[in-house]
Parts: structure tokens; C-alpha cells; sequence
């Protein structure tokens, strides 16, 4: 039994490509076979974040047109021998694709993978119609501000119009110390607004900016973003994992707690 | 942090923007595409033409907000010029 879930927004900028690459990796790590997919065609950029970038040969639009089989498309991770990547093509746009030609893709790559995980563009357009069109459910990111918020409810709105039978939530890039002073919408005011259910949220870390840097997911290391990252793997593959305290960080910011709005991971 | 914006905390700056998106989300979820617009348009024209004579140029519909019982709901508001109304005997 395979699940191809798609990694979506609208807004672009709040984090897909990196939830992309760590939940991809994340869910490799606890043991399953997983195939990620960048389907931004034109703005090749998963490759980068997995550190992959020099190892291309054959790309998605190659693998639609018949030039090559998927096989042969699909890159070896670095570190695990269970994850693939499927890389965008970066010289061409998205109506290269059509979306009844991802959802032949998909079922193809059904019978190899357990977990196929859409890397999708921003925007809503054709790019958008292609990277839900195979998925059998969708992970919306999305970060504490107006306008990615506003972009989320349109995009679940229009999941919800596709037949989209499954949506969880990502809240990224929060700010416990903005949250605590009252400028950062918290976690509850997001999913008071948006009618989805909370999968995990992330903190704004810099350990982010430094594995990206590096070309290597941080998920599983030990900061609150990979471990954020790991939480979110378990619970799509089912498990059920208790929300962490995002103000867990030291023993001064322990006690802090207790007077501080909890937030979890 | 100033001691005073401890009872400033409802219109920091966090609430403010909870605040701006409900409201736009409001207006957002209730809007339709363009062409449902137009459909919508043409059929009320179809309908009304029945009974009077009206300028279906200068027809506007649009989706606003209105306040009832101190809750933001969408209201459809049309602008109907008329011409002239038709008197006819109702059928029946």
C-alpha cells in the first residue's frame, strides 16, 4: 500500500521544498521506501536542499516524454539507500507536463514505493493542477503570517474541490519569543482559522538555513527543527507522537514556561 | 517591553493581524470566479426580464459583507436598473 502525498502551499517562500526534503528523508529514515518528486518545472530546487544537484542525468519532463524510464530518472540519495529523488527540469515550463501524464507517473512509481512525496510550486496554476493531480493526500504549509495564511485557505479550498480526501497542516517558522510578546499569531490562532487538522508545526531555526547551506536534511538531529521534522515523518506514516514543547529549550526557558503560552511540536 | 503594553495586549500586533484575517477570509471563502458571477448575472436578467423591462448593461451584482446580529455574513447586493416595469395580469 503505497501514499503519495503532495507538499503545498500557495504562497511561495514558506518552506515546501524543505518540508519536502526532511519529511522525505524523515520517513526513509523510519525504514520505508520513498520517491520524492520535484514538480516545479522551470525552478529546479529540491535537488539543491538534498544535495543531490550534481548527480543529474535524466529529469522529470525526460521521464513524461519517454525519452528515458523512470528508473533511470530516479536519483540515489547520499545517505539512504531506501530514498530516491525524481529532479525538475530546469530549462523548461510547466505545461511540459500535463496532469493526466503525472497521475500515469504515479501509478508506475505506486508498485516500487511505499511513500511518493510532491514537492509542488507555488501559485495555483497549471504547475499546482500537475502536482495534486496523482496525490492521495496533501501537506499544507504554511507560516504564522497574513497573506501565507490567506494563500493556505485557498489552496485548501480548492484541494477540497479536487476531491482531495486528506489535508494536514504544517505551521513553519514560528517565533516563540514575537508569540510570547503578542506580535506572531500562535499555533492556535492559525488552526482556529483554517479548517484543517495540525500535523506539527516548526520553529524558525537557523540549524535550517545551515543544513540547507550544507545540502543535508537536519531531520533527526538534535534541535528543535529536526526533531519538529522527525515528529511530523512519524505521524504521517501513522504513528501517534505527543506534541513537543517549543520552549523547551534550557533550564531557565523551562521554568520561563509556566508563565509563557504553551506551543508545541 | 513597557510595563504598560502588559494591558496593551489585545492590540498587539499579533491580534491585530488575527483580526485583518478573518475578515478577509470572510470575503475570500464567499467570492466566486468571475464566470459564476456572469452566469449568475445572465440568469437573473433571464428571470427578471419576465417582469420588467430592465437595462442588463447596467446590471451589477456583487458579494459584500453585512452585519447581522454582530456577525460578518456574505451578502449577495445587485443593482437592477429598470426601465420600464410591464403590467401583466398574474396567471392563475
Amino acid at each position: 500500500m503505497s501514499e503519495v502525498i503532495v507538499v503545498t502551499s500557495g504562497k511561495g517562500g514558506v518552506g515546501k521544498t524543505t518540508t519536502s526534503a526532511n519529511v522525505g528523508t524523515g520517513i526513509a529514515k523510519l525504514g520505508k521506501k520513498v520517491a520524492l518528486i520535484d514538480t516545479d518545472i522551470g525552478l529546479r530546487n529540491l535537488d539543491v536542499v538534498m544535495g543531490l544537484e550534481n548527480r543529474i542525468v535524466y529529469n522529470l519532463v525526460d521521464v513524461v516524454e519517454g525519452n528515458c524510464r523512470p528508473k533511470q530518472a530516479m536519483i540515489k540519495d547520499k545517505r539512504l539507500s531506501n530514498l530516491y529523488l525524481l529532479p525538475s527540469a530546469q530549462t523548461r515550463d510547466k505545461t511540459s507536463v500535463t496532469p493526466q501524464q503525472m497521475k500515469n507517473l504515479i501509478s508506475q512509481l505506486r508498485e516500487e514505493f511505499d511513500y511518493i512525496i510532491l514537492d509542488c510550486p507555488a501559485g495555483i496554476e497549471q504547475g499546482f493542477k500537475n502536482a495534486i493531480a496523482g496525490a492521495d493526500r496533501a501537506l499544507i504549509v504554511t507560516t504564522p503570517e497574513v497573506s501565507a495564511i490567506r494563500d493556505a485557505d485557498r489552496i485548501i479550498g480548492l484541494l477540497d474541490a479536487s476531491g482531495c480526501q486528506k489535508m494536514d497542516l504544517i505551521i513553519n517558522r514560528l517565533r516563540m519569543d514575537l508569540i510570547r510578546k503578542g506580535d506572531m499569531m500562535s499555533v492556535d490562532d492559525v488552526t482556529d482559522i483554517l479548517a484543517v487538522d495540525l500535523i506539527g508545526t516548526v520553529p524558525d531555526d537557523e540549524n535550517i538555513i545551515i543544513a540547507t547551506n550544507q545540502g543535508e536534511p537536519l531531520v533527526g538531529a538534535n534541535n528543535l527543527a529536526g526533531q519538529a521534522y522527525m515528529n511530523i515523518s512519524r505521524r504521517i506514516i501513522g504513528e501517534q507522537v505527543e506534541f513537543l514543547d517549543l520552549n523547551n529549550s534550557g533550564f531557565f526557558a523551562r521554568f520561563g514556561a509556566i508563565f509563557r503560552p504553551r506551543s508545541r511540536v | 517591553m513597557n510595563v504598560l503594553d502588559i494591558f496593551k495586549k489585545n492590540n498587539s500586533s499579533g491580534n491585530v493581524a488575527k483580526d485583518r484575517l478573518k475578515l478577509l477570509l470572510v470575503s475570500d471563502r464567499a467570492s466566486c470566479s468571475p464566470e459564476i458571477m456572469e452566469m449568475i448575472k445572465n440568469d437573473m436578467i433571464a428571470v427578471i426580464a419576465k417582469y420588467m423591462e430592465i437595462d442588463g448593461s447596467g446590471l451589477d451584482i456583487q458579494i459584500t459583507q453585512t452585519k447581522e446580529n454582530g456577525m460578518e455574513i456574505p451578502a449577495l447586493v445587485a443593482n437592477i436598473p429598470i426601465l420600464q416595469i410591464k403590467h401583466m395580469e398574474a396567471e392563475g
